[in-house]
């Protein structure tokens, strides 16, 4: 299903949890919601859940405006980040109770209660209480809860915020299997930018309520829009590079060595810029030119077949994925160039890029 | 509230290796501490619960002088003959059996209200829990106006809806549905908090979920709140029955002190009472308490059970 959003804001008071955030979530597609905590992610989950009304704005589910619609009509299956399993019954009951509500007949309440337990891996815990159940299981039975009555969207809240860190690998496999076997469309929240790259089909990047990015997680990688984006993907993050422009130079500060800039970028002398580079970007050269810059080697951790270099520019600082063969050491002075690919320049002040 | 199936494992292999051995040693300062309230316990409660089981079976039992001419059944046949006996055991098994089922299904009513987000809602609470840091003679003798024949406001809004005034307090007839509806009001409070805080308990999110599958309100009420709740109002049910079984005190206010006009509604304490404090037959009154104590054992007996049926997790 596909799911278009216009202008949608939430305020709690005077707090503005969504700001006039509009978006068109592609149908079929494992979509992430992805930002830092407190940046209105799960908000927005509860709005297209439709457990938190819209303050102003629209929501349409394939055309169709569901903004005031209420929760039960929406035809959204939901995971709470704790689950929310009934206690006091057992597994089977948990997932045929949506059934149960829509009041489908005692016989194919069990039948698809049975199909969706065998697809999730869960049907030899049926008669469990959920108390008896290790999380990763509980994860399992609430996402047959959500699937049982087969909706045209599944919302998962922080899916893998309560496994430890093996399971949730697990998990984060199961969803995405789910997810490409049942084709439903599914949205989920994450605070874990490594989570959402790996599963996700499309990852929209919120901060403060705001849209940043929608996109897939490669493209945001290798694309990012702004500084923001840049710098919440990607592990070691990314270097920064403070300086300014001069005569179409970037000049590092405290340093007077400076690298051409492509020509078609006509910046004005003197503005503030910050040089994005992803560690893996950094090219070696043997000599010093003018797309080179002198750097210190401050720290080497061995990785196997490269190494993970400390640089140090003057008084600043970046990592950098550097071939074993190259044979680095300590305290070496070397020349660092820049591939085509994971080097960006944005604007200081408001993470705008230009390059 | 799950006080009872409470596991507590001695787990050996846990211990500190540090830690001294166990031996009788380890309880003696344990124990001091606690002897002041064994002490207590064993002169105010044990002892006492015992002697009047041994009186129970004393027949001609003087208090005085402490003779009695045999151990025997006399008591609990004279007791099980006397018609008032009799009719106090009927009143207490009605004015039980109705006051706690339907306080409990008011109290619920007031205390899913409560639990909402209301305004005042504190106010409210407040309003709710008054009667029960008041005096029960105090509010009896409030409910002793109301049920005024001439002046109370009961006869007055029957007057509103042209129904003739009943004398409450001094036919015999009205006089056991009087003590339930004193009742049914006095178990309000304590049964309402108890409820809230179940309610309390209770997390929001698996109604919220249930909402989003649709469900109304009542199949929420009766498929998810109350089972949840199950453990809370089973023991809400058998602490208030336990305790309306020795309905005695609400008498003496709205009657002045008597079991109801012309003796019509004794209770089991009342009687226990009367023959103990004013009759002086000892043993009589001892083979009635321990009737009453047997009836109480079975509630409690039937709650232990029930509570472990109805605890699902």
């Amino acid at each position: 299903m596909k799911i278009h959003l216009s202008e949608l804001t939430k305020n709690f008071g005077k707090v503005v949890a969504v700001d006039n955030l509009s978006v068109t979530f592609k149908s079929g597609k494992l979509i992430a919601l992805l930002g830092p905590s407190g940046c209105g992610k799960s908000t927005l989950l509860y709005m297209l859940s439709g457990i938190t009304p819209a303050s102003t704005g629209q929501i349409f589910f394939d055309n169709v405006e569901v903004t005031a619609m209420a929760p039960e009509k929406r035809g959204v299956g939901l995971v709470f980040q704790n689950y929310a399993l009934y206690p006091h019954m057992t597994v089977l009951q948990n997932i045929c109770f949506p059934l149960e509500i829509q009041q489908t007949p005692k016989n194919e309440r069990l039948e698809r209660a049975m199909t969706i337990a065998k697809l999730v891996h869960i049907e030899d815990l049926m008669e469990r209480k959920p108390a008896e159940l290790s999380g990763g299981q509980q994860q399992r039975v609430a996402l047959s809860r959500a699937l049982v009555k087969n909706p045209k969207l599944l919302l998962l809240d922080e899916p893998l915020s309560n496994l430890d860190a093996r399971l949730r690998i697990e998990m984060r496999e199961e969803i995405r299997r789910i997810q490409v076997e049942t084709g439903v469309t599914t949205i989920f929240v994450t605070h874990d930018q490594e989570e959402a790259m790996s599963i996700s089909d499309e990852i929209l990047l919120i901060k403060l309520g705001q849209y940043q990015q929608y996109d897939s997680p490669q493209e945001l990688y290798d694309n990012p829009s702004n500084l923001f984006v840049a710098e919440f993907l990607g592990n070691p993050p990314i270097n920064k590079i403070y300086g300014e422009v001069q005569d179409g130079r970037f000049v590092l500060d405290g340093r007077s060595d400076a690298i051409n800039l492509p020509e078609n970028l006509s910046l004005a002398n003197g503005t503030r810029v910050v040089l994005a580079i992803r560690s893996e970007s950094i090219a070696l050269h043997p000599k010093a030119n003018e797309n080179t810059l002198n750097a210190t080697v401050s720290e080497i951790y061995r990785m196997g077949k490269e190494e993970l270099t400390h640089l140090k520019l003057g008084n600043q600082e970046m990592r950098g994925y550097i071939p074993v063969e190259k044979q680095l050491v300590f305290g070496q002075e070397i020349f660092i160039g820049f591939k085509q690919k994971g080097v960006f320049l944005f604007d200081e002040q408001s993470g705008k890029r230009y390059l | 509230m799950r006080i009872i199936n409470k596991k507590i494992v001695w787990q050996k292999d846990n211990r500190d290796p540090d830690a001294p051995p166990v031996n009788a040693k380890t309880f003696i300062e344990p124990l001091s501490y606690l002897l002041p309230f064994i002490i207590g316990l064993a002169i105010f409660t044990i002892f006492p619960i015992l002697n009047v089981f041994l009186i129970s079976f004393k027949e001609n039992y003087r208090m005085i002088t402490g003779e009695f001419s045999q151990y025997g059944l006399a008591n609990y046949q004279f007791i099980l003959q006397d018609r008032y006996f009799i009719s106090s055991l009927r009143n207490t098994a009605i004015y039980v059996f109705t006051v706690i089922p339907i306080s409990t299904t008011i109290s619920m009513f007031f205390a899913l209200l409560l639990n909402k987000k209301l305004r005042f809602s504190a106010l409210y609470q407040t309003a709710f829990f008054l009667p029960m840091v008041t005096s029960v003679i105090a509010v009896g003798l409030a409910w002793k106006w109301m049920y005024n024949y001439d002046y109370g406001i009961i006869n007055f809004f029957l007057g509103l809806f042209n129904i003739d005034p009943i004398n409450w307090l001094n036919n015999p007839n009205y006089g056991l549905l009087v003590l339930i509806i004193y009742g049914i009001w006095s178990y309000l409070p304590f049964t309402i908090i108890l409820l809230l805080a179940g309610l309390q308990n209770i997390n929001p999110l698996f109604t919220t979920a249930a909402k989003i599958d649709g469900a109304s309100k009542s199949k929420i009420f009766f498929r998810i709140t109350l089972p949840l709740l199950a453990p809370t109002v089973g023991l809400v049910l058998i602490v208030n029955m336990i305790n309306a079984s020795k309905v005695f005190t609400e008498l003496f206010p709205l009657f002045s002190g008597r079991p109801g006009a012309a003796y019509s509604l004794y209770t089991v304490v009342y009687y226990i009472y009367e023959v103990f404090y004013i009759k002086w037959r000892l043993g009589q009154a001892s083979a009635a308490a321990i009737v009453l104590f047997l009836i109480v054992l079975l509630f409690t007996l039937v709650q232990l059970f029930i509570q472990r049926k109805w605890k699902h997790y």
